[in-house]
């Protein structure tokens, strides 16, 4: 083969895989492009004001889907606020307090792990343990508590990545006046870390609030039209109702623009949440760029 | 900031002498309260190890009266599932065979469709393409997966009836499809880590001896962060093979053994409905009664899902750390 034969070729091959690789991440746009199309050209017909802030009726085959959305709301701020304390302690111990060894290995194996297990196995341990040998039976706490040991990784390991980010310099002037560790820690390294901590928290409000599985098992209710007044109540949750109204509906087609309907406002709540987070990030990060 | 033993000695002595041990001296209730604070967070640290521990014990207390009962043999062999006839049969082997199905099928999918495009996000793609393909991915991590089972529901599984010709379309096939979508964007970041982390020296000495940007990829790029690669397929894996709600609601569910016979063979059916390990827990453990046989089974059913996606996880932890020990050698 001649030089220009073989560059030929060589341009040839290039050209092919370049193309193979844009069409498969044209693929990928164009997927998350169609499902947002068709959740929002489906939704939008039915959303309004009052489909948002109404009680469901005749068994969910009119009315709005306010009680499953104050649902989510509430197991989702309490998954949080059960979460964000042990999470940022624990992201404290491994920042600021570890060494390296065999002890930081050993948890940080563990995080990784509890991470990878998969989400209706922390339904069913919620479901045992909380549920059952607690005595909450299925309820707003027993499915806060499950979904909040699920997110812990995830806080865990935000809340460390905004611990990361505070300066060195900033914990050894601490130390060089004389503060002591916790002093150092409390007055210098969290109030620089609360951005990034906070933004790492709304992230896992945001998986809380579209998990299903294991609000199924630990406290989801069927159909409940009432606000819960106390943690030891069934409650309603906008996934689950979409998960109801799509399969265990007895007239699925009836109910199908709810269907539609309350799976915007779930995706629409959960961008809503990651939203914010991003914007916190940023806005911080160009702040602490001018410092 | 305090120094209390400092300022006494300027207070009350003429002659100051300050000594490290002095400058260093706090006051005791400072130092109980550091140590406190100390045990409190080492406490918080090691929670993740006792939640896992206690996670494992829990599954394996609650199922050992099942385990005991029915045997381990008959939960992996046992071809059919009847909790609640009267004399009850616990084989959750086709259960164990469409959990797999379903995932093999989506990673015949999404690993070349992920690793494709992380090739072109992390290698081909300019700067600004870049930074535009990189929040498409974090929107696809974050959609709730009730919404795509839905989506699968309305959309896929007609696609499905009609193409192969089905009476209903909640087959495996619809729920390998759908959970494609999402081992998408695991599959996708964890391969583009792993391209990123290729030192930039390694192209760059290729690129000079005159080798396209094509055979910069296939040569020295993907060789290069090839256990990565392997480590986001696993972790794909473990992604898909313990997602509930997208299966639950593409699948079917339908009880039996998910195979035909084809030229004497016993082939795994795709075209039939099918349900997994994870479909079958959130079906059965919403209504099953506390301490009963069947509950204790239900734990035996998530045990077998645990130790499955913790020896994938821990495959995929080891080539992570594998990758970056060997670039970092080099």
């Amino acid at each position: 083969m001649t030089n220009a034969a073989l560059t030929k070729k060589k341009r040839y091959t290039q050209s092919l895989w370049v193309t193979v690789c844009s069409l498969f991440t044209a693929i990928t746009v164009g997927t998350l492009l169609f499902l947002f199309y068709w959740i929002v050209v489906g939704g939008a017909e039915v959303i309004s004001w009052s489909f948002i802030t109404q009680m469901p009726e005749q068994n969910m085959t009119a009315g709005g889907i306010w009680p499953a959305l104050v649902g989510t709301v509430y197991v989702s701020l309490l998954t949080i606020a059960i979460s964000v304390p042990l999470g940022i302690g624990a992201a404290i111990y491994l920042n600021e307090y570890a060494k390296q060894g065999r002890l930081v290995r050993l948890i940080r194996l563990s995080i990784r792990n509890l991470s990878g297990v998969p989400s209706i196995v922390y339904g069913l341990f919620g479901l045992g343990l909380f549920a059952a040998t607690f005595g909450f039976g299925r309820s707003l706490i027993a499915a806060a508590l499950t979904l909040a040991i699920m997110v812990l990784p995830w806080v865990i390991t935000g809340a460390e990545e905004a611990l990361k980010a505070v300066p060195r310099s900033f914990r050894e002037g601490g130390l060089a006046l004389g503060a002591t560790r916790w002093q150092m820690i409390r007055q210098l390294v969290l109030p620089s870390a609360i951005p990034g901590m906070a933004t790492g928290s709304i992230l896992g409000l945001a998986r809380a609030a579209g998990e299903t599985a294991p609000i199924i098992l630990t406290g989801a209710a069927y159909y409940l039209p009432i606000i819960p007044h106390d943690i030891k109540e069934q409650f309603m949750a906008l996934p689950y109702h979409l998960y109801i109204l799509a399969t265990q509906h007895s007239e699925t087609a009836t109910v199908r623009p709810i269907a539609y309907g309350t799976a915007l406002v779930l995706i629409l709540l959960v961008i809503l949440l990651n939203s914010v987070a991003i914007f916190i990030r940023n806005y911080y990060r160009r702040k602490n760029e001018w410092l | 900031m305090r120094l209390p033993s400092l300022k006494t000695n300027v207070e009350s002595t003429q002659s100051v002498v300050v000594t490290k041990q002095k400058l260093t001296q706090k006051s005791f209730v400072t130092n109980l309260g550091d140590y406190l604070m100390e045990k409190l967070f080492l406490l918080l640290g090691t929670l993740a190890i006792f939640i896992l521990l206690l996670i494992v014990g829990f599954l394996i207390r609650e199922g050992s009266d099942a385990l005991r009962e029915v045997g381990i043999s008959e939960f992996i062999f046992g071809q059919s599932w009847y909790p609640s006839s009267s004399e009850p049969r616990y084989g959750a082997l086709p259960f164990i065979i469409s959990s797999v199905m379903v995932t093999v099928g989506a990673l015949l999918l999404a690993v070349p469709w992920g690793i494709f495009t992380a090739i072109f996000i992390s290698e081909i793609a300019p700067k600004r393409l870049k930074e535009m393909l990189k929040p498409v991915v974090e929107i696809f991590a974050i959609f709730p997966s009730v919404v795509l089972g839905f989506i699968a529901l309305i959309v896929i599984s007609p696609i499905v009836a009609n193409v192969f010709g089905l009476s209903n379309g909640l087959t495996a096939v619809t729920a390998a499809v759908i959970l494609s979508v999402m081992a998408l964007p695991t599959i996708i970041s964890i391969a583009e880590d792993s391209l990123n982390s290729v030192p930039s020296d390694f192209k760059e000495g290729a690129y000079a001896l005159g080798a396209t940007k094509w055979e910069v990829i296939k040569n020295i790029s993907l060789p290069a962060a090839k256990s990565g690669i392997i480590a986001a397929v696993m972790l794909g894996f473990g992604r898909a093979v313990g997602e509930t709600m997208t299966v639950l609601m593409a699948a079917g569910n339908a009880i039996d053994m998910p195979i035909q016979h084809f030229l004497g063979l016993t082939v795994p059916d795709f075209l039939t409905s099918v349900r997994t390990l994870t479909a079958n827990i959130a079906i059965e453990g919403s209504d099953v009664a506390w301490g009963s046989l069947h509950y204790s089974a239900l734990f035996v059913v998530g045990m077998i899902l645990f130790v499955i996606t913790f020896i994938v996880n821990l495959i995929a932890d080891l080539l992570i750390n594998r990758q970056r020990g060997a670039l970092r050698n080099d």
